[in-house]
């Protein structure tokens, strides 16, 4: 559907050459809705504006479904585009035109007759569920309801994928969930392929079903969401997934809290992950009724991404050294990702920190 | 009120006539001027916005030309446009002297200036709607009408107030080299002649265009503005 073939883009300013966009190859098929991530500055915008071309490439190839759009004429080019919708973080509405008529301004040269326009524009409407604003002006909007505008003129033309560019950022929490919730209708509904930029990987982890990383112009990591949440292998994405899945706050928590940070002879402080169906309950369940290891959990977490439970716990493990360490095996032989986060060390010495965090003495 | 009038206004009494053509000569170089000036103002307004840096049409160097081009204009004082002009109103409009043959200078004088506001007012339009109907294959001629002057009408509107009545000012000037109107019965009358009574009369006759602009440009800017 959509094709980056070893994209660059290279801004030059006065004595030097921006790389915004280093080689980057993405394949986006029918149906997605396809997740870049990055931290400001990391390129994401400009990767978004190579797939209408409002930003060209130095090098590479853009196709999309098929067709090679760098090779068109202006003309085919915009034919292109209306094929495409794109909605932005500002919205960018046309504030001197009512609803109705911001949407009609994508309709306008589209070879409908007005009447059918007129139907098409109130069934947009009713499809992002402004119908009652129809003739209301920008201003007279909130975010939620503005961007709610922005899609159905984005849609306006039966385009087959939409841009989303920070799409929620300049939203709250609950209206951008209704704004994502409202986007994967419309992929289910429409069959609608989405890709969208942002940095929060809260917004990836709701819609996704794949997600590329993005750091300094070049695409660090690209996979399924399920595997993206569960392995990562580079260092900005186990960032992006710890702040997303609200583990860094708790452990942070967890140091903070002097008795819980305080470990006995037999204990050991571990984080637990693990994916796909296994419980965590028989798993330490067989830990104690096996090995006679207790767990006590601190933290908990279980997300899931498309039909995928996605787990992680923090846990104090105590029980005989040697058991621990049978223990820990056992877990391994059962997909779990075991990472130690602190033990108890002789006294004197002090405690020893094997990840993160302050010490609590 | 006739008393009242003799002795505050002894000269500008007896020259109703005078007075009243000064006016409709004045407003004939405004409207006219207005209408001329306005229309290439805005053409070259738009050609630099979308010419400009970051403009939908970005041609950098037919952009410095023209930006250097209206800036010698502009650093020209008027006084001597006019007279820097003449020999170019003769040929057109075959004297230098009366209402029409002002007209030159007038629109030479009023274009660069008109041009450079609307400039700025169009930059005021959010470069994210220009880039969202760019997104929705706008053609560059679509979105120079359909959104850079519905978009940024009320700047225009207001970017043209000022003109306007910086207009009206300079058709008085134009009135210093036989030009006609307010400025030249001021001037004929009231300066060289001291009847500085009919001085303070055109002075009331133009700030009442001067208010009447005002008021119809801010009642059309809050009209426009959503």
């Amino acid at each position: 559907m959509i094709e980056l073939n070893n994209v660059s883009v290279a801004f030059r300013q006065k004595k030097e050459t921006i790389h915004a966009v280093k080689n980057v190859s993405l394949q986006i098929s029918r149906g997605d809705i396809f997740g870049i991530v990055g931290y400001s500055g990391a390129g994401k915008s400009t990767l978004i504006r190579l797939i209408n071309l409002l930003q060209r490439p130095s090098r590479g190839e853009v196709i999309i479904q098929g067709k090679n759009i760098l090779t068109l004429n202006k003309k085919s080019l915009r034919a292109e585009r209306k094929k495409m919708g794109m909605i932005f973080q500002h919205f960018n509405l046309m504030e001197q035109r009512t609803v109705y008529e911001n949407i009609h301004f994508a309709l306008k040269y589209s070879g409908i007759k007005k009447e059918q326009r007129a139907e098409k524009i109130t069934s947009l409407l009713e499809l992002v569920g402004l119908s009652d604003k129809k003739n209301a002006y920008p201003n007279q909007l909130s975010g939620g309801q503005k961007q709610r505008v922005a899609i159905a003129r984005a849609l306006a033309n039966d385009p087959e994928i939409l841009l989303c560019d920070e799409a929620t950022s300049a939203l709250d929490p609950k209206t951008t969930t209704q704004i994502l919730k409202l986007l994967r209708e419309l992929n289910q509904k429409l069959n609608l392929t989405i890709v969208l930029i942002t940095h929060e990987m809260q917004v990836v982890k709701e819609l996704c079903n794949r997600v590329a990383i993005m750091e300094a112009g070049e695409i660090i990591e690209q996979e399924s969401i399920v595997s993206i949440f569960s392995q990562p292998k580079k260092n900005l994405t186990k960032d992006f997934i710890r702040t997303a899945t609200h583990i860094d706050q708790a452990l942070e928590n967890i140091w903070q809290h002097p008795t819980l940070a305080h470990l006995t002879d037999n204990e050991l402080l571990v984080e637990l992950s693990y994916v796909g169906e296994q419980t965590s309950e028989p798993l330490l369940t067989a830990l104690y009724s096996r090995y006679q290891v207790t767990t006590n959990i601190l933290y908990g977490n279980i997300e899931i991404l498309q039909q995928t439970p996605v787990g992680s716990l923090i846990a104090i493990l105590s029980g005989e050294t040697l058991q621990q360490e049978k223990a820990l095996l056992f877990l391994k032989t059962q997909n779990v990702t075991v990472t130690l986060l602190k033990q108890h060390a002789p006294k004197n010495e002090g405690q020893k920190l094997t990840k993160g965090g302050t010490n609590n003495e | 009120m006739n008393d009242f009038l003799l002795h505050y206004f002894p000269n500008a009494i007896q020259i109703p006539d005078e007075i009243w053509q000064s006016t409709v000569e004045t407003l004939y170089m405004t409207f006219w001027t207005a209408l001329i000036a306005g229309l290439f103002g805005i053409l070259i307004g738009i050609i630099l916005v979308t010419t400009g840096k970051n403009g939908i049409l970005k041609n950098l160097c037919f952009y410095a030309i023209l930006d250097k081009l209206i800036n010698i204009c502009r650093s020209i004082p008027f006084i001597i446009m006019l007279s820097l002009l003449t020999s170019l109103t003769r040929f057109l409009v075959g004297t230098s002297i009366g209402t029409t043959a002002a007209l030159v200078p007038l629109i030479i004088g009023v274009v660069p200036f008109y041009a450079r506001q609307i400039e700025n007012a169009l930059l005021e339009v959010d470069p994210g709607v220009i880039e969202a109907a760019e997104a929705m294959g706008t053609s560059p001629l679509g979105i120079i009408f359909r959104v850079y002057l519905i978009e940024g009408l009320p700047s225009i509107l207001r970017v043209s107030a000022v003109t306007i009545i910086n207009l009206i000012g300079l058709t008085a000037m134009a009135g210093a080299v036989g030009g006609g109107g307010l400025g030249n019965l001021a001037i004929t009358r009231g300066y060289n002649r001291f009847q500085t009574d009919v001085t303070v009369v055109t002075v009331i006759i133009i700030l009442l265009f001067v208010f009447i602009s005002q008021f119809i440009s801010n009642f059309a800017i809050r009209k426009t503005t959503h």
